[in-house]
């Protein structure tokens, strides 16, 4: 099961075992400035200074007014629990170990009610509420080629 | 109101192969393709040669030149695929091809569904691995692998929203297995299933137990469409196409999950535009075929078609109103994607046409009115109204 703390993920620790998949920025450079930022333990996402909204997956342009010029703010790295799922079966052999597995979907009140995906911290078979407040925890794998960092949460 | 293809083309032909478990079939993909749409072409009477038009969904692997050449066909005057991934697309390739004979563009259009997953590629299985970018990148990472994970979390907010209980998604799994027990086609046939079951199951991701999910078959299935006309002096009764479609509501596919009407099976659109089209009532449908990719996208295609209302979901969801023997609305009635054979929701064209004809193995008592859903919780998803009179 993971089960991995906040605390040990701050001391270098991983959620799942392996990375089974690991998150790159899309070359053509959409998403840079979200990746820059997970690298310093800050959130960055899109936002639109016309519609005065943010805008979350990235987009090369606003779905409200269509502008090009869309921003990146930094954004508090908290939240609260919109939906989850509770994982037992494992789809890839690097898994099998790691079940159950907590996936957490998260909305951003403080930026629109956007949303993101990533896994609760703790106890995997702890009861989840929906509405629960959270906070960012970056888990870092600076040794892995090429380097990258997951945005994790964890219960305030 | 304007024309539209309400009536105008009907299906006439209709096959599948034997079904398998997922790499059961010892044929090839392709040669599981040719054997449906010549059944097809067969079971409606007509020459296989006079086949011009090809419709399919969801990526399929065989081209419709491929088909032609190897058929020998005369002539290949439409081929188009509706885009998107899962069955999302299993009805509106049906529509597809009535628009192409309705506009008059083709005559004789076949739309068919080809897998042997166990030659190709799983749905089921961990998609994509390694360095990912782009949508994927913001899910997979976090172990969110699986078609099963991917929608979990919406059924998960659906529940909470409106207080659907488990009961509602076990009631959906029980009909698939309960009519299956009558249907010597379906892979699960022999193999019933009763709510302790179910209950006992083993959770693949929670809300979804095991049998909430669907089963990795191989085989193909086929229908023809041609014109209503046509169709008066062929040898089966003409099954009616009055409506179908695509739809996608606003901003569904935004990545990580950031659609803004989240718990939905993204039927909103196109349950109204199918309903106005056949100019049909949700409460005029005899007989229901709707995709269960999982269970809780079901609850939620029935609710947005309009068929039970959110309120009495908890009340209604059950066994008895979803049997062909006198439930109030009979659901899945070959067993569907969960116990006649994953065939990405084909199987549920070829049994909603089934029921019109009156040749179903959980036959209804002459039905009207036959609804296909196809594919809750992706993007696009399509639907059909099938018709026993225009
Ligand atoms: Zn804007």
């Amino acid at each position: 099961m993971a089960n991995a703390t906040k605390a040990e993920i701050e001391a270098g620790g991983s959620y799942l075992p392996t990375p089974v998949a690991t998150p790159m920025a899309m070359v053509d450079g959409l998403d840079t400035p979200y990746y820059e930022g997970k690298e310093r333990d800050e959130l960055w996402v899109q936002y639109c200074a016309e519609c005065s909204e943010h805008q979350w997956g990235p987009e090369w342009i606003c779905h409200g007014c269509h502008s090009y010029d869309v921003e990146w703010r930094q954004v508090a790295p908290e939240g609260r629990i919109f939906s989850w799922e509770r994982i037992w079966h494992p789809v890839h052999p690097d898994l099998a170990e790691a079940v159950p597995y907590v996936v957490v979907l998260i909305e951003l009140p403080h930026a629109d009610d956007i949303r993101m995906v990533g896994n609760l911290l703790g106890d995997p078979e702890e009861e989840i509420m929906i509405g629960t407040e959270v906070e960012a925890v970056f888990e870092h794998h600076p040794d892995h080629d090429p380097p990258y960092t997951l945005v994790q949460w964890s219960r305030k | 109101m304007a024309a539209t293809m309400r009536g105008t083309t009907a299906i006439v032909g209709l096959a599948e192969t034997t079904y398998y478990r997922r790499g059961g079939a010892e044929d090839a993909e392709f040669k599981l393709g040719l054997m449906a749409v010549r059944a097809a072409a067969e079971d409606a009477g007509i020459d296989v040669r006079d086949i011009d038009g090809f419709c399919s969904y969801s990526n399929d692997r065989n081209d419709p030149t491929r088909f032609h050449t190897a058929l020998g066909l005369h002539d290949l005057k439409w081929s188009s695929m509706v885009w998107g991934g899962g069955g999302g697309g299993c009805a509106g390739a049906v529509a597809m091809a009535a628009a192409a004979v309705h506009a008059g563009i083709a005559t004789n259009v076949v739309v068919f569904r080809a897998l042997a997953q166990g030659q190709f590629g799983r749905f089921g299985a961990a998609s994509q691995t390694g360095a990912l970018q782009g949508a994927a990148a913001y899910t997979q990472p976090y172990g969110q692998m699986s078609p099963a994970q991917s929608y979990a979390m919406k059924v998960t907010r659906f529940m909470h929203d409106h207080g659907v209980e488990q009961s509602a998604l076990r009631a959906v799994s029980l009909a698939s297995y309960y009519h299956a027990q009558r249907n010597p086609r379906a892979v699960m046939y022999g193999r019933p299933l009763d709510e302790e079951k179910y209950d006992n199951s083993r959770w693949i991701v929670e809300p979804f137990h095991l049998y909430d999910c669907c089963q990795e078959n191989d085989g193909a299935a086929a229908v023809i469409v041609t014109t209503a006309e046509r169709a008066r002096d062929m040898k089966n009764k003409p099954v009616y196409i009055l409506a179908g479609g695509q739809g996608s509501q606003y901003r569904q596919s935004a990545w990580a999950h950031n659609a803004p009407d989240y718990g939905t099976s993204n039927f909103k659109n196109n349950a109204k535009s199918m309903f106005d089209m056949a100019q049909v009532k949700p409460e005029e449908v005899d007989v229901a075929q709707v995709y269960e990719n999982f269970t809780g996208g079901v609850v939620m295609s029935i609710i947005e078609h309009g068929l039970i209302p959110v309120e009495q979901a908890n009340e209604e969801f059950t066994l008895d109103n979803f049997r062909f023997d006198g439930g109030k609305l009979p659901l899945n009635t070959s067993g569907g994607n969960l116990a006649e054979c994953y065939m990405h929701g084909f199987e549920l064209v070829t049994e909603a046409a089934r029921q019109i004809r009156g040749e179903s193995t959980a036959q209804v008592d002459d039905p009207e009115i036959s609804l296909v859903a196809g594919g809750p919780m992706v993007e696009p998803t399509s639907n059909l109204l099938l018709g026993a009179q225009v």
